[in-house]
């Protein structure tokens, strides 16, 4: 049965790395759903947060496979109810929308989000949460006419206590190396 | 080839150019050998090798695959990665079958490429290739140097990744301003890089686990893989099979891991593998794989493949467990290691009845398979007689190398290989080409060897050229052409499974003999049994290449076969079998 995995990839700062990451998934037609990579708090550690809808068994084929790749540390594969997760979406509207009969504030209070910035020409609203909560700002706010949207890739968060640093450590001692 | 490491004091040397700094890195990691060819992008590369003629002997092939294929079979016999270098564009993407032909069968290579200058990377510059991306996924590793300062780091770990852990190919792409460049060179191996873990250490419930199914099977049976041969395993595996009494087959890559002689070894596996353990697979009640990742050609269909055992999975790469076959114990790690460990917790035992039951299959083979193949009465020579009588005339430690197709598998099956033998073939990519220059890589790492190669007259002429590889060297090679003047094997599928719809499958061949001729190699053509003997001897006569082309019946098959798709115990034995 197919289900959503979210996968964090802890990985060394390199070039081509991301690519030789995708090109995992691409080898097996796996679709990639999102995908959102940053620095973590150690520094040139990576962390790589994809998204993808598979069968567990393959999901974790994969999840294997991308371990050994020279430059990745660890890969974790989370179900939806193992994690807390969050995406960040950005509205672009014309300034008239201030204007508007119906108050963009209240609108923007109502689903939690932010005014970021008011420009001459326009607003930018910002709405952290899932992508039902942004895609519903979203629709509320069509009628003032958008601009411009981007959503980003979700960045999950594991439910259990155990630091990365004590993921990494506890590999680094399951092997030898010569 | 588990791999030791000498400290070497750091070697120290101000103001030199990358290229020597690259010439350097080899020597001092113990290369001896280059195959390669030059061009534009890898000209300062060349340029300093030049001056080290007397420490590094490199070897113009006639074509940058052969280069790489040559690399791989020296690899295989020395124990050392082999070194290719080939120039940017072109140069590199003729590299590419090679590699994907190493990673998928685990030979450590390291190929330097020369790329345009970092200034031009992505403007479309002349033989300008993005080679590190176009080789990310058949390489084990790779990387892009822009500054002389990276190259002795890298080389350092494209050393270590290439032979440790499960063993790889590796790509370093040097653009052409830090070929140049000068700076102060220090190289120090590596024996660590962050994110590679080469070596899991062996959890003891996992061994204990297997060593209980073990113990309590009735109808085990054991599938020997290369990673046998990679961890040098042989003794090991010898000790484990005499103590436990349990029958082996092997995989394609796995032959020499396991004597051919030995009353427990029942043959190779998988599509044209022997009758016994093909059979037996589906009976047994534990499967104790080692070494080998249940590659599709020896599972044949998974969902009818093995249901009946438990599965013991023995491998250092944690990515092949459960990939294709569900374990019920899996031991990850290095073969040589586990089966040391594994040896003292089994029980002595003997499964007479068990194996009575393959050596009959064996007998059924080969009575109506292997005796007709070997002795045949027909007119026309077939391929498995050829293989047949030159391997009861070649020394037994020959390096035996194969081409891909028919006379591979003909080759697997009738050179009597015992643990002393090197088998070197084209396995998990199915490389047509590989044969002629892997031979010549082969005899590169042992000249003192006898190296024979089996090749037919399709894959002969996808890297004919290396024929003047071998002339220049005067490689003693023993070049066996089984000549049918067919794609063989596409041409037994097509008369199996397409109502004999010859398509592209016939050759219309050149004048081999008159080809070795322009080679100045020595050669016989052989059509008649009478001749053959004397053929061979005027072969094995001296230490000078030789190339024999036997001239075999056309329309040969390969049996038995597991046909595509079928499970393993559906078999068959002969082509009327295939109707039922």
């Amino acid at each position: 049965m197919e289900k959503l995995f979210t996968l964090l990839i802890v990985t060394e700062n390199n070039i081509g790395l991301l690519n030789h990451v995708t090109v995992v998934f691409t080898r097996r037609h796996m679709n990639i759903r999102s995908i959102t990579a940053s620095e973590s708090k150690i520094k040139d550690i990576y962390t790589y947060t994809i998204v993808i809808k598979n069968t567990r068994e393959l999901t974790d084929i994969v999840a294997k496979q991308l371990e050994k790749i020279i430059g990745v540390f660890k890969v974790f594969v989370y179900e939806e109810d193992e994690i807390i997760y969050q995406e960040l979406a950005l509205y672009k509207l014309p300034i008239s929308a201030i204007n508007e009969g119906v108050g963009i504030e209240k609108i923007v209070r109502e689903h939690n989000a932010r005014i970021l910035s008011i420009e001459k020409e326009y607003i930018l609203i910002e709405k952290t949460g899932h992508k039902k909560e942004t895609q519903a700002l979203l629709e509320t706010l069509e009628p003032f006419g958008i601009l411009q949207f981007i959503r980003s890739g979700r960045v999950a968060m594991a439910k259990p206590m155990k630091p990365l640093e004590e993921h990494l450590a506890e590999k680094e001692n399951a092997y030898e190396y010569i | 080839m588990t791999t030791t490491v000498k400290e070497k004091k750091a070697v120290k040397l101000d103001n030199i150019t990358g290229s020597e700094a690259v010439i350097r890195s080899l020597i001092n990691e113990n290369v001896e050998t280059i195959f390669g060819y030059p061009g534009g992008a890898i000209m300062p590369i060349y340029d300093a090798l030049y001056d080290f003629d007397k420490e590094l002997k490199h070897i113009l092939t006639r074509h940058e695959q052969g280069a790489i294929h040559a690399a791989e079979a020296y690899a295989k016999v020395s124990g050392k990665p082999g070194i290719v270098f080939a120039t940017s564009g072109p140069g590199a993407t003729n590299l590419i079958t090679g590699l994907a032909n190493a990673m998928v069968d685990s030979t450590p290579v390291i190929c330097i490429t020369g790329q345009v200058h970092s200034h031009l990377l992505g403007f479309d510059a002349f033989q300008e290739t993005d080679v590190v991306g176009i080789s990310m996924p058949v390489t084990k590793w790779n990387f892009q140097v822009t500054k002389a300062s990276e190259i002795p780091e890298v080389l350092a770990k494209a050393f270590y990744l290439a032979k440790n852990g499960r063993p790889g190919p590796v790509l370093i792409d040097i653009t052409k301003d830090a070929q140049l460049e000068n700076f102060d060179f220090l190289y120090q191996k590596v024996n660590k890089v962050p994110t590679f873990y080469p070596y899991p250490k062996i959890n003891n419930d996992a061994l204990l686990k297997a060593a209980e199914l073990i113990n309590s099977a009735k109808k085990p049976m054991v599938l020997a893989g290369q990673g046998i041969k990679i961890s040098g395993a042989e003794e090991e595996l010898k000790t484990f099979i005499n103590k436990t009494g349990i029958p082996v087959a092997s995989t394609l890559l796995g032959l020499t891991s396991f004597s051919s002689d030995h009353p427990l070894y029942f043959g190779m596996l998988g599509m044209h593998g022997s009758y016994a353990p093909n059979i037996k697979s589906n009976e047994a009640d534990l499967i104790i794989a080692v070494g080998m990742r249940f590659d599709d050609r020896v599972t044949g269909d998974t969902s009818r493949y093995i249901k009946n055992a438990k599965v013991i999975h023995i491998d250092i790469d944690a990515s092949e467990i459960d990939k294709n076959i569900k374990t019920d114990a899996a031991v990850i790690g290095d073969a040589k290691k586990v089966l040391e460990k594994l040896i003292p917790e089994v029980n002595q035992k003997k499964h007479e009845q068990w194996v009575n039951e393959f050596n009959e299959l064996k007998k059924e083979e080969y009575d109506k398979v292997i005796k007709i193949d070997i002795l045949p009465n027909t007119e026309k020579f077939r391929p498995a007689e050829i293989i047949h009588t030159i391997s009861g005339k070649c020394k037994e430690n020959a390096v035996v190398v194969t081409d891909v197709g028919q006379h591979q598998m003909m080759a697997a099956r009738y050179y009597s290989l015992n643990t002393k033998n090197i088998f070197i073939t084209s396995g998990g990519l199915g490389t047509m080409g590989f044969g002629l220059p892997a031979s010549f890589g082969a005899s590169m790492a042992a000249p003192d060897k006898q190296v024979v190669l089996f090749v037919g007259d399709g894959g002969l002429q996808m890297t004919i050229q290396e024929l003047d590889t071998i002339r220049r060297n005067n490689s003693n090679i023993k070049i066996v052409l089984l000549n049918n003047s067919y794609l063989g094997m596409v041409r037994q599928w097509q008369e199996l499974f397409n109502e004999k719809r010859y398509s592209f499958t016939d050759m219309d061949n050149p004048d081999f003999i008159k080809i070795a001729e322009a080679y100045s190699i020595k050669s016989s053509r052989v059509t008649k049994r009478e001749e053959l003997d004397s053929a061979i001897e005027q072969m094995f006569a001296d230490n000078n290449p030789f190339f024999l082309e036997v001239v075999v019946e056309r329309e040969d098959n390969v049996f038995p076969m597991v046909p595509g798709g079928a499970a393993v115990s559906d078999i068959i034995l002969a082509k009327n079998d295939l109707k039922k």
